[in-house]
């Protein structure tokens, strides 16, 4: 392979440039019709009655389907099967769909949209974390009492004895938001009915086989029934699972019920209204410390807000509660995380899934701890943090990977000029308007979903006889470029060139259920499964050509696109591949990885709870203005730990995207919810960070090879937006000396 | 009937289609799906297309204000013998591309600002995306690609 090539491959690059490549409403086919969602505008209440009649008898509408129209399961979801295809008995938040009208055309099904009418008993909306946990009447769902949905803990040693004799205790609250995906392409869905009964599904999914589990229940159809293809993702970032799962289903029930294709294409304000954010969380954090510095003791105690629907709480307050202390030993550790159901829209996985919260929380908490004891920030994490076979809060030893956390902070040290430009931060005192400070965050991260799931993946490696390889996996590509680092591992392992190979478009019926694209777990178990095929590959390979060869067949190498065995005698690839012609076999493997061991145990609140960690530091610098209070954050730097770079131009992509989704849930989004109803539902009044709001970012690979996985790789997705909101924290702190306990930072006069 | 040109061919629409957002013609009566809608409301820049030369948000343009004029889309931009202009090759070697959404429009608005502007520095690079919203690359390897694409036409 050539090096040239791999500075910065992607199979999809030239599609994407020129508008050719196909995204979920690009796709159009002949005698489609349209589907459009019908919500009520409450956010709790019970449903009387839906009145379809009206809307049916108008023109050019096929079908008004509702709850009566569901043969499956009435409600679904990844963990609770709480997520109701369309609302039964109750409205449970404002984005609950009661109706689907299915039209000729979208703007047939809007005017008839309108005509649906129904009879509510509202119900006092329940919007308050605090007051709805523990609450006896009025619950949002009868199966969680008190509003409980989730509850995880952690105990380690005994906190509660420790704290009466630390040298100091140091308590604070900290609060984050509801956080949009704001995923560039909006939702949309596309059910085509084949001949055989068999549906195909085309839309904006971030995992084909989750769709279809959610199809599969609402239509009470197997597996096979439903064709779920991969094409083109307009982002995701975690947040194309659950919501478009349903509306897929909707399309797939309509599709199936009126046997022709339908598309459900979504504005801009549904996907707002429907799909899920990321968990605002409340977080008590009490730090007992001896005066030399160290962490003693910790107790800490959160309320994560699940909204209407479950969807992925209890996994993510699982991830926060395993890293609730952040890149530290302490081994006195009472931890509590609670995940609590409200009206409010729901939540559910968002890139971090639970870590941008508890490290603005933490790495604040590092900083206010350090000028408590009057020590150096950077110190009181060096004399706390985990190193080579220290032991985590949840008792695990880290000793199946390089724990490199000291090398990565003090490598983003040196190259910010971190310890020379903390000393020239302004903390409120400047002579001009401008107040200056830099920030600094640490981190570790769990790589893959760890104890919370079954994590394998597959892969499939199809020569053909003329030379070139169709490759297949079943992780799905969101836009990071998953298919070409694939696609650039398996050039790596036969030594032939990118040309060769052609990544194939799979579906759910191609290749078996590899996961979720999630969890940073892409690259490390994609190429991971890439690599065992290719082992079986090889192997086959080897067997059927060693006669040709007259050697034993692990002799025969794969090097610069040629067999070679010996010193003189070789195949090129393709007289090999004619060769395997030949002798009648096929050179085809399919490869399987499962990842290594990991343990939870629940009920001690301890365990191995991932089998390998990304390590990682953000550094900002940032001016506030006096008289505006308005930040502009002139410089980051990043470095993360992640175990090897297979592109690293995309690794630097994931590096500056997760800063600018970090730099947004620190300083621009605000989301607006008023009685359960979101009040900037689009771009113009939800902001996500511009060109003009991120600052130049130099971003740092540190590769420590991962001795976990075939891969080498530990992954970038989340640690890289994982500290960039506490960085920028402690970054405001040290330029206004006010700290800042909750998100967005709103400064608006506040520093004059 | 009313006549607009679009990557250099000529079309006619009736005065039925007047209140058309253009976005919505170019991808529904057209069939070029290259230009996307991320928003609807001219907030976001994955609809920009170029009018008479000038980028332009195609999803709150009425066709009624395009009659006679000249719209380039993201179409149009290759050589009609497949060969990529440079900028679009400048995208993909700088790694300016992920999920791709967004990318029609940058380009857009970037042949927009070269056009008038064949020097901008980094910081002019940077503000004249400022309508084009991206949610992935955190707008450096865009702003990398203008400005590899400057280098070697220089």
């Amino acid at each position: 392979m050539e090096d040239s090539e791999k500075k910065v491959f992607r199979n999809d690059a030239v599609a994407k440039v020129t508008g050719r490549a196909k995204y979920a409403d690009d796709y159009t086919f002949h005698g489609m019709i349209h589907g459009v969602p019908v919500y009520t505008d409450s956010v709790h209440a019970e449903i009387l009655g839906i009145d379809t009649a009206e809307a049916e008898s108008f023109p050019g509408v096929r079908k008004v389907l509702t709850w009566k129209d569901v043969p499956g399961e009435p409600a679904w979801g990844q963990i609770e099967h709480d997520h109701y295809i369309f609302a039964r008995e109750k409205i449970r938040y404002h984005g609950d769909v009661i109706a689907l009208v299915v039209a000729d055309t979208r703007d047939i099904a809007l005017q008839a949209a309108a005509l649906v009418k129904w009879e509510l008993k509202e119900l006092e909306p329940v919007l308050d974390q605090k007051t709805a946990l523990g609450a006896k009447s009025n619950l949002v769902n009868e199966k969680f009492p008190g509003n409980k949905v989730t509850h995880h803990h952690v105990r380690r040693g005994n906190a509660e004895a420790v704290f009466p004799a630390c040298y100091k205790i140091v308590e604070r609250e900290f609060r984050t938001p509801f956080v949009e995906h704001a995923y560039m392409e909006p939702e949309c869905a596309f059910a085509n009915p084949l001949t055989d009964g068999t549906i195909e599904l085309y839309g904006t999914f971030q995992h084909p086989f989750s769709t279809r589990r959610y199809c599969s229940a609402f239509l009470n159809r197997q597996f096979a029934d439903f064709v779920v293809y991969s094409h083109p993702t307009g982002g995701s970032f975690g947040g194309k699972d659950d919501t478009i799962s349903v509306i897929a289903a909707r399309a797939a029930l309509a599709a199936s019920l009126l046997r022709v294709p339908v598309k459900i294409l979504y504005d801009r304000e549904w996907s707002f209204r429907e799909s899920y954010k990321r968990n605002p969380y409340i977080m008590k954090y009490k730090y007992g410390l001896s005066p030399e510095g160290k962490i003693l003791a910790l107790n800490t105690y959160m309320l994560s807000e699940s909204g209407g629907i479950t969807s992925t709480t209890p996994w993510s307050t699982w991830r926060s509660t395993a890293q609730c202390a952040g890149p530290y030993v302490v081994d006195n550790v009472h931890t509590d995380v609670i995940g609590v159901a409200t009206n409010n829209v729901f939540t559910g996985a968002m890139r971090g899934f639970g870590t941008p919260q508890v490290n603005f929380a933490i790495e604040q908490m590092m900083d206010i701890c350090a000028e408590e004891l009057d020590l150096d920030p950077v110190e009181f994490r060096r004399i706390n943090m985990v190193r080579q076979d220290s032991i985590t809060i949840t008792g695990q030893k880290l000793d199946s990977h390089i724990v490199s956390m000291e090398e990565v902070m003090d490598k983003v040290i040196a190259r910010s000029g971190y310890l020379e430009n903390v000393k020239k931060s302004s903390r409120g005192k400047s002579d001009s308007d401008e107040l200056y400070g830099t920030g600094l965050a640490i981190s570790y991260r769990g790589s893959s979903v760890g104890a919370e799931g079954l994590d394998f993946a597959a892969c499939m490696v199809n020569c053909q006889f003329d030379g070139s390889i169709v490759l297949d996996t079943g992780i799905h590509e969101n836009g990071q470029g998953a298919q070409s680092v694939m696609m650039l591992a398996l050039a790596e392992e036969f030594d032939v060139p990118l040309s060769r190979i052609r990544y194939n478009r799979s579906s759910t019926t191609s290749i078996p259920d590899s996961g979720t694209t999630v969890a940073t777990r892409g690259t490390m178990m994609g190429v991971s499964a890439v690599r065992k095929a290719s082992a079986k590959l090889k192997k086959i390979i080897r067997e059927t050509l060693s006669d040709d060869f007259r050697c034993d067949p692990e002799d025969i190498r794969f090097e610069k696109d040629r067999l070679v065995a010996g010193g003189s005698y070789s195949l090129t690839w393709e007289e090999a591949m004619h060769r395997m012609f030949l002798h009648r076999t096929y050179p085809f493997a399919f490869g399987e990885y499962k990842a290594p061991r990991v343990s939870w145990d629940d009920e001690v609140g301890a365990g191995d709870a991932y089998f390998t960690y990304v390590y990682s530091c953000n550094v900002v610098e940032l001016t506030v203005n006096k008289k505006t209070g308005k930040v502009k954050v002139i410089k980051a730097t990043a470095g993360h730990d992640v175990g090897r770079a297979i592109n690293p131009e995309l690794v630097k992509g994931q590096i500056y995207g997760g800063i600018a989704q970090g730099l947004g849930m620190a300083l621009t989004e605000d989301l607006q919810i008023e009685g359960g109803k979101i009040m900037n539902p689009n771009f113009n009044k939800y902001r996500i960070p511009k060109s003009v709001d991120m600052p130049e970012i130099e971003a740092i690979i540190i590769e420590n090879e991962d001795r976990t996985t075939p891969s080498g790789v530990k992954g970038i997705g989340e640690p890289a937006t994982e500290i960039a909101a506490a960085a920028i924290a402690n970054a405001i702190y040290n330029a206004t000396g006010v700290r800042q306990f909750s998100l967005p930072i709103k400064l608006e006069g506040a520093a004059e | 009937m009313n006549e607009i040109t679009v990557n250099g061919r000529v079309y006619h629409f009736d005065d039925s289609l007047l209140d058309k957002k253009l976005l919505n013609y170019i991808r529904e009566d057209l069939e070029l799906t290259g230009t996307k809608n991320g928003c609807g409301v001219g907030a976001c820049g994955a609809c920009t297309v170029l009018i008479d030369g000038a980028a332009k948000k195609s999803c709150v343009v009425p066709l009624s204000k395009v009659v006679g004029k000249s719209v380039v889309t993201i179409e149009g931009v290759e050589s009609s013998d497949g060969t990529l202009h440079p900028l679009q090759q400048a995208f993909i070697d700088s790694g300016a591309i992920q999920c791709g959404f967004c990318t029609p429009g940058m380009i857009m608005k970037g042949l927009d600002l070269l056009e008038k502007n064949p020097h901008p520095s980094r910081d002019e690079i940077r503000k004249a995306f400022s309508g084009n919203l991206c949610r992935c690359t955190g707008y450096q390897q865009i702003i990398d690609a203008v400005e590899l694409y400057i280098v070697r036409t220089e």
